[in-house]
């Protein structure tokens, strides 16, 4: 289970060394000090934010879902959720949640798995791991496919069934929920702001995000 | 129907590791020889090493949390790498991982070839790996696996609920390659199995049954699982 809430530190936007509003179909690179807090503002509401984290030493040691989901008994993310390493190492940890809780099996939506879901006439479309893809080879130092995996959706809502049955449904989230991660250590930190139309995991509605970004918590 | 079930032509020991490539329409028959077994699984696209098994992708297109017959494995690029065209056990768990050798340690104690032999304890993730590196992959390469013959529930709460022993002894599940496919097994114990080190063989078998069919019942589950095969079979053509 997750580790009891800790109050966390009342960082201030006036404080933040980044503070960008990122559009739906966009999405966002960058690296977050060990001690540093990312805060992500769902501004409309029901906005999956889909988003991958590596070591920023060693991109190969990356984020796992499973590891995460094993490590805290739940499938569940939220306020004490540490988010491991395939090695069990913390890269981060929910400090703040104001949403209540964030899926981490649904994976992202690729052109691929869109024309597999939802048809052919999707395989155009806009999809998250377009954007990951693109931001990975943006930032350069051999990031590519291979480092795409299983990711975390904030603000989206999976629930899965005790009989093992699992959907996408309408988000628990709403304008100006958000969730602030602190880096455990010097993570890389890959975002797709969610452009899927053809499921209710954004309202069919894809709307802006809020990043801030504080190097180290007070 | 399939064909009576073929002698297991391999028995893969408790907590060791396998990989062989399966070619399209040939099948991989395991059998939990003395139940509660485990086997981690891993599928490779060896054409083309960057498809793998995508396990969020297999889920949500199918709507499940949980692996058994009439099932398909979806790669990250839309294709059904495999199939379960047989399954006795009713549960195959896609949510927990393989354990990594710490978390053995933790509950067993440090294990060692000195000290135990070819009984030593290693981790499925180390295991995985070595296997991963005889083809030339690595640790990025290492993604979601799924736990052949073992059941975990999700409560309420989304807490899970592991269920020992989920498998009887002679319990079998049967995969189709429905595209080549390297297959990569580890049969470490479930990471959230209880009580003393217990690992368990898994008797293997591959066997010939053709590729799907039109009127294949895993290509008919679901619209999405049709869609699936036409994306393996233009792949294939």
């Amino acid at each position: 289970m997750p580790e009891p809430a800790t109050a966390p530190p009342a960082l201030d936007p006036a404080d933040a060394a980044m503070d960008r509003t990122i559009q739906p179909g966009d999405g966002w690179i960058g690296e977050v000090p060990s001690g540093g807090h990312l805060r992500i503002v769902d501004l409309h509401g029901n906005q999956a934010v889909d988003t991958l984290l590596y070591d920023a030493h060693d991109h190969a040691h990356r984020y796992s879902a499973q590891d995460t989901i094993r490590g805290q008994g739940a499938i569940y993310l939220t306020t004490g959720s540490r988010l491991l390493t395939g090695t069990g190492a913390s890269l981060a940890t929910i400090v703040a949640d104001t949403c209540g809780r964030h899926d981490t099996l649904g994976g992202a939506c690729s052109q691929e798995s869109n024309v597999a879901r939802y048809g052919e006439h999707t395989r155009h479309m806009h999809a998250c791991r377009q954007t990951f893809l693109a931001q990975a080879l943006a930032w350069g130092h051999g990031l590519g496919k291979r480092d795409l995996t299983h990711n975390i959706n904030f603000f989206m809502n999976v629930p899965v069934t005790p009989d093992g049955g699992l959907t996408f449904e309408d988000g628990l989230s709403a304008p100006g929920r958000h969730v602030e991660l602190r880096a455990d250590r010097d993570v890389l930190v890959l975002i797709s702001n969610c452009p899927q139309l053809n499921n209710p995991c954004n309202a069919y509605d894809p709307t802006p995000v809020r990043l801030l970004m504080w190097e180290a918590g007070r | 129907m399939m064909a009576a079930a073929a002698p297991a032509a391999h028995r893969l020991p408790g907590g060791a590791t396998w990989s062989h490539r399966l070619h399209r329409g040939e099948a991989l028959e395991l059998e939990d020889l003395e139940g509660g077994a485990n086997a981690a699984l891993l599928l490779v696209n060896p054409h083309e090493p960057t498809e793998r098994l995508n396990v969020p992708d297999t889920l949500k297109a199918q709507h499940v949390a949980r692996i058994t017959a009439g099932m398909a494995l979806f790669s990250d690029m839309g294709r059904v790498m495999a199939s379960v065209i047989e399954d006795t056990c009713g549960w195959h768990d896609p949510l927990a991982g393989h354990a990594r050798t710490a978390e053995l340690e933790a509950v067993h104690g440090p294990s060692s070839f000195a000290v135990h032999g070819n009984d030593a304890r290693r981790g499925a993730r180390e295991e995985l790996l070595l296997e991963l590196a005889k083809h030339g992959m690595g640790a990025r390469d290492l993604v979601a696996t799924v736990n052949l013959f073992a059941k975990v529930t999700v409560d309420g709460e989304g807490r899970l609920v592991f269920h020992p022993g989920a498998s009887p002894p002679g319990g079998r599940v049967v995969l189709r390659a429905d595209m080549d496919v390297l297959v990569l097994l580890n049969t470490c114990p479930h990471p959230l199995t209880p009580g003393p080190w217990a690992p368990r063989p898994v008797g293997l078998a591959v066997r010939d049954v053709g590729v799907a069919g039109a009127d294949d019942p895993v290509r008919l589950a679901c619209p999405e699982n049709e869609r699936g095969f036409a994306a393996t079979y233009r792949h294939a053509a």
